[in-house]
């Protein structure tokens, strides 16, 4: 029941993002290094995020349920915010180094270009930050134990993974347009991918009542993954073109020699 | 339990992050290319400048390169060197993750690696079951020393063994230490497994898969085979040296060791009277590879043509050290990249990343030092491309992973446990 209960959880959880790894990032190693640096940024502003809240929680009452409460709060808004900046940090340091490469190189194209950047970056976040959120939930859920016995929710496992899934998705939806943004000087659309993840998060505030959380969640997600998709240069025609194995360019490629 | 001398072979001998020249090693020629035949000494007479990687030692990574003759200087260098700057470091990324998956698997599956029973070896011998903190960093500070300078002081043996040409005792060093991991470590380890999951098994199975497993290491390892399956016993035995180390190293004075061994590092790699530059610039000297063995060479070929693996080993076989030719098979003249990383440094790695799997529940603490490792091995390559000389593997990596075991340990543990008791998401 428990060994059914992790692997399904984690394939929930992971499945998707998987997949993608597999099948458009494993066999070029310069996307993977970029996906492992993107990871290791997300995981420095958690770092930064953590200390604030640590040195906050230490200063304050603990006895108090609600100042603990209010503090957490606090560290969720001003993680999400920290994890935007680090990954506005994270677009600088690629286009540099993509300038530095294409000056260095003899080539007229740059090996990788700052979509897939953003795609792999946005995957990296969404890796680290999935992990960070389920891997401890998973390695509980394969223990004994009784899920809920003291009257929280019997969907706590399964919840958590449409969540990670969610997130992980997320980040990559708004890597691509965020850097999108950066590219244009679009601050709007800036602003309205930091105000989305903030709302993801507040979202769930309203946990364990999980049809205020994860539904909203859901939306959110379709209409990223919407805007990711036009932001990335594809439309109803390319999508059609695409699913219906007419689309020149795209057969052309898969095609070449290796 | 107290080791033997030998055990510490493995982890004492030090590589140097070296970009060199690879040794002249007759290449398959092409019939319609006459170029080969004139540059062929002259690539030899380059080659032989440079010293050939990393000795047998932990902390570096060295790298070979054989470039197509009649090239152009630096501008098709450059261009090589970063679009295949990537596969290097991913081509280092999967023993060294690999190596880290076995030690976190068995730490966290097999018990025997993190109980501790008041074993230590007898290089730390402070017991650290002090009363005060004080009085534990102290003894921990101690046994670092003892620890630091017992390594020391091999390392300067070796290093006046190879000044002294004592070959013959070197590479007797290594086959027993290579013998010691491949079949007592490995039977430990085996028994142990089958304890955890309650198997039951005969001594006469045993010693078959035993001996099967350590003679075909040892003639992997010191001989001839296939490439890969000499990368996977390279990494096997990296893997049982860090959980020995895991083992029977205190808490305190593991952590206060890594930090040690990285300083160590740095400074016998890059300060001008370290053991280890004075290895190097010996084997620059006489033009010889340094030590077989126990280096992890991930060969990347392009194959051109046939093979012709018999005349590579003729050549090979002239002087003492050569072996590690035979890991490589050298058949293709066009660009050959190699890389190499000293065992040392996957087994410090993986002493890192398994102790932050053995105190805790927590995976999120092991998943961050992985991380961070990893991304110390790219900073690090990323430095050997643009510096072109010896430089140690362990520091940087070590410190990032030092530092974000302790933060996320104390920092982000008590936040993502409060963020998961309410299920908030971040």
């Amino acid at each position: 029941m428990t060994a059914a209960v992790f692997f399904g959880c984690t394939f929930i959880a992971f499945g998707p993002a998987a997949a993608l790894f597999l099948l458009t990032i494993a066999r070029d190693p310069l996307r993977v290094i970029f996906l492992i640096a993107g990871a290791f940024f997300w995981l420095v502003s958690l770092l930064l995020s953590s200390l604030v809240w640590f040195i906050t929680v230490q200063m304050s009452n603990k006895n108090s349920a609600a100042q603990q409460k209010g503090l957490l709060i606090f560290g969720v808004v001003l993680s999400v915010l920290l994890q935007e900046v680090f990954r506005f940090a994270y677009y600088k340091l690629l286009k540099k180094a993509n300038e530095g490469l294409l000056a260095i190189s003899q080539e007229d194209t740059m090996p990788i270009s700052i979509r897939q950047l953003s795609y792999v970056s946005g995957l990296g976040f969404g890796f680290m930050s999935g992990a960070f959120s389920v891997v401890n939930i998973l390695s509980d859920s394969v223990g004994p134990g009784t899920v809920g016995i003291h009257g929280d929710s019997q969907h706590y496992f399964i919840s958590s993974a449409f969540m990670t899934l969610a997130i992980i998705l997320l980040h990559m939806f708004w890597a691509v347009v965020f850097f999108e943004a950066c590219e244009r000087q679009k601050w709007w659309s800036l602003g309205t991918v930091v105000l989305s993840h903030l709302l993801v998060s507040c979202l769930t505030f309203v946990n364990p009542q999980y049809e205020g959380s994860l539904i909203p969640t859901y939306i959110i997600l379709s209409v990223m993954a919407g805007w990711a998709f036009s932001c990335a240069g594809g439309t109803l025609r390319n999508l059609k073109l695409c699913l219906t194995c007419k689309d020149k360019d795209f057969l052309l490629a898969n095609h070449r020699p290796r | 339990m107290n080791t033997s001398d030998s055990e510490e072979d493995a982890c004492n001998e030090r590589t140097a992050l070296v970009q060199s020249e690879s040794p002249s090693l007759p290449s398959y020629t092409r019939q319609n290319d006459p170029q080969h035949s004139t540059t062929e000494p002259k690539r030899r007479r380059h080659a032989n400048s440079d010293s050939e990687a990393g000795c047998v030692t932990h902390g570096g990574v060295g790298t070979a390169t054989e470039r197509e003759p009649g090239h152009g200087p630096d501008g098709e260098d450059e261009e090589l060197t970063l679009k295949y700057g990537a596969k290097h470091v991913i081509m280092l990324f999967v023993p060294v993750t690999l190596c880290m998956v076995v030690v976190v698997a068995t730490i966290k599956s097999v018990s025997f690696y993190t109980e501790k029973n008041g074993q230590q070896l007898i290089y730390t011998p402070f017991t650290e079951d002090t009363n005060s903190v004080g009085q534990r960093l102290l003894n921990s500070v101690l046994n670092t020393i003892i620890m630091i300078s017992v390594i020391v002081v091999m390392t300067i043996f070796l290093v006046l063994l190879y000044k002294y040409r004592c070959y013959k005792f070197i590479h007797g060093w290594l086959i027993l230490s290579s013998l010691m991991l491949l079949f007592w470590f490995s039977y430990m380890y085996l028994g142990e497994v089958f304890k955890t999951y309650n198997v039951a098994m005969d001594y006469p199975t045993v010693a078959m898969i035993i001996w099967n497993f350590g003679a075909v290491g040892m003639i992997c390892i010191h001989w001839k085979g296939p490439l890969q399956l000499q990368q996977a016993y390279l990494i096997v035995i990296s893997a049982l040296m860090a959980l020995v180390f895991i083992k029977y190293l205190p808490e305190w004075s593991a952590w206060v060791i890594l930090g040690a061994i990285s300083v160590y590092d740095l400074i016998a790699v890059l300060c001008p009277k370290g053991p280890l530059r004075m290895l190097v610039e010996t084997a620059q000297e006489r033009n010889e590879p340094i030590f077989p063995a126990l280096i992890y060479s991930s060969a990347m070929v392009w194959m051109v043509g046939m093979a012709n693996p018999s005349q590579a080993s003729d050549t090979a076989d002239r002087s003492a050290g050569r072996y590690w030719h035979r890991y490589c098979l050298r058949i293709s003249p066009l660009i050959r990249r190699r890389v190499k990383l000293g065992l040392g440094d996957f087994i410090f790695y993986s002493v890192l990343v398994g102790k932050a799997a053995a105190t805790g529940e927590d995976w999120n603490t092991t998943l961050a030092c992985f991380v961070a490792i990893l991304i110390g091995l790219c900073l690090t390559l990323l430095l050997l491309a643009i510096f072109k000389k010896a430089l140690p593997a362990l520091p940087i990596s070590i410190t990032f992973g030092l530092v974000f075991y302790f933060s996320t340990d104390n920092l982000v543990r008590p936040f993502m446990d409060n963020l998961a008791a309410h299920q908030y998401y971040i």
